[in-house]
C-alpha cells in the first residue's frame, strides 16, 4: 500500500497525468477546505482549488516525494489564496465617523455583540492580507502555529509576530471607531 | 498590548468570524475544470538554456553579410563590441 502511494508520487513527479488525477481526487477536499478557511467564500475557494492544482501540476518536477504531498499542496494553496486576498484587497480607509463609545463585547447583550461583531469583521477585512491570513489560520481557525508556519513558508516566530501585529492593528481600528475591545 | 488584551481580541475575533465549515465540499466536480485549464495553458516543456529566436538568426545573418561585404568594418565592429 505504501509502495503504491510512493509510486503514485514518483509518477506524478515525472508528469504522469493519471497519477496527478489520483492525487487530485485524494486531496481535493483537504485543499478546498484549507482554502475556504482562508478566503471564506465557497465560490472563490472552488476557483482557487482549480488554480492550486494547476500550480501543483506546473511544479510537478520540483516536487520532492520524501516531503509528502499534503504539506506541499497546502503551501501552494496558501499562496494561491494569499494572491487572491491581495487581488481582492478590500482595504479602505476608515471614513465613517466614530459612533460613540461602544461597550466591550458581552454575552449578556446580544444587540451590542452583533454590532461589535460586524464591525470587528469589517475591521479585520481591512488588515493587510499577509497579516490577515496568519490571524485567520492561527486565531480564527485555531490551526497549530507550526502548520500555519509551514503553509506560509515562514518560521513559527514570524507567525506569532504577524498575529500580534494583526491584533494590534485590529485594536487600533476598533478604537478609531469608538469600540474598546 | 498586554497578553490579556490579546486574549480579549482573539475571543472577539473568534465570535466575529466563526470558523469555516470543516466538512464543506466543492459544489461541482472540479476535475474537468482542471483538465480544461491544463489544456488552455499547457505546462511549458523544460527548455534548454539557449533559445534561438528568428530575430537572433536575422541579426547574425545581417552581421555576416556586413562583414563579407565590408571587411574593413571588422575593426569598427570590434571597437564597438
Amino acid at each position: 500500500m505504501q509502495n503504491e502511494a510512493s509510486d503514485v508520487l514518483n509518477q506524478f513527479r515525472q508528469g504522469d497525468l493519471a497519477a496527478f488525477e489520483s492525487l487530485f481526487h485524494q486531496h481535493q477536499r483537504t485543499v478546498y477546505r484549507w482554502i475556504l478557511r482562508i478566503v471564506r467564500n465557497p465560490s472563490a475557494a472552488e476557483d482557487l482549488t482549480i488554480e492550486c492544482f494547476w500550480r501543483i501540476h506546473k511544479a510537478h518536477a520540483r516536487f520532492e516525494p520524501a516531503q509528502g504531498f499534503e504539506g506541499w499542496a497546502r503551501r501552494i494553496a496558501t499562496h494561491a489564496a494569499l494572491d487572491w486576498l491581495r487581488a481582492n484587497d478590500t482595504r479602505i480607509k476608515l471614513d465613517a465617523e466614530p459612533c460613540g463609545e461602544l461597550a466591550a463585547p458581552s454575552n449578556s447583550d446580544p444587540a451590542i455583540t452583533a454590532e461589535i461583531r460586524a464591525r470587528t469583521a469589517q475591521a479585520f477585512n481591512r488588515l493587510p492580507p499577509r497579516l490577515r491570513i496568519a490571524a485567520t489560520l492561527a486565531v480564527v481557525e485555531e490551526q497549530p502555529q507550526k502548520n500555519v508556519a509551514a503553509a506560509l513558508g515562514i518560521s513559527v516566530a514570524a507567525v506569532k509576530l504577524r498575529v500580534f501585529r494583526a491584533l494590534r492593528l485590529l485594536r487600533r481600528d476598533l478604537q478609531q471607531q469608538g469600540i474598546t475591545p | 498590548m498586554t497578553e490579556h488584551d490579546q486574549d480579549r481580541l482573539k475571543k472577539l475575533l473568534q465570535r466575529a468570524l466563526p470558523p469555516a465549515d470543516t466538512d464543506a465540499e466543492p459544489s461541482r466536480d472540479l476535475w474537468p475544470f482542471i483538465l480544461r485549464r491544463l489544456g488552455e495553458d499547457p505546462v511549458a516543456p523544460v527548455q534548454s538554456g539557449f533559445n534561438w529566436a528568428w530575430f537572433d538568426g536575422a541579426l547574425a545573418a545581417g552581421l555576416l553579410l556586413l562583414i563579407v561585404s565590408f571587411p574593413a568594418a571588422i575593426p569598427v565592429l570590434l571597437y564597438y563590441l
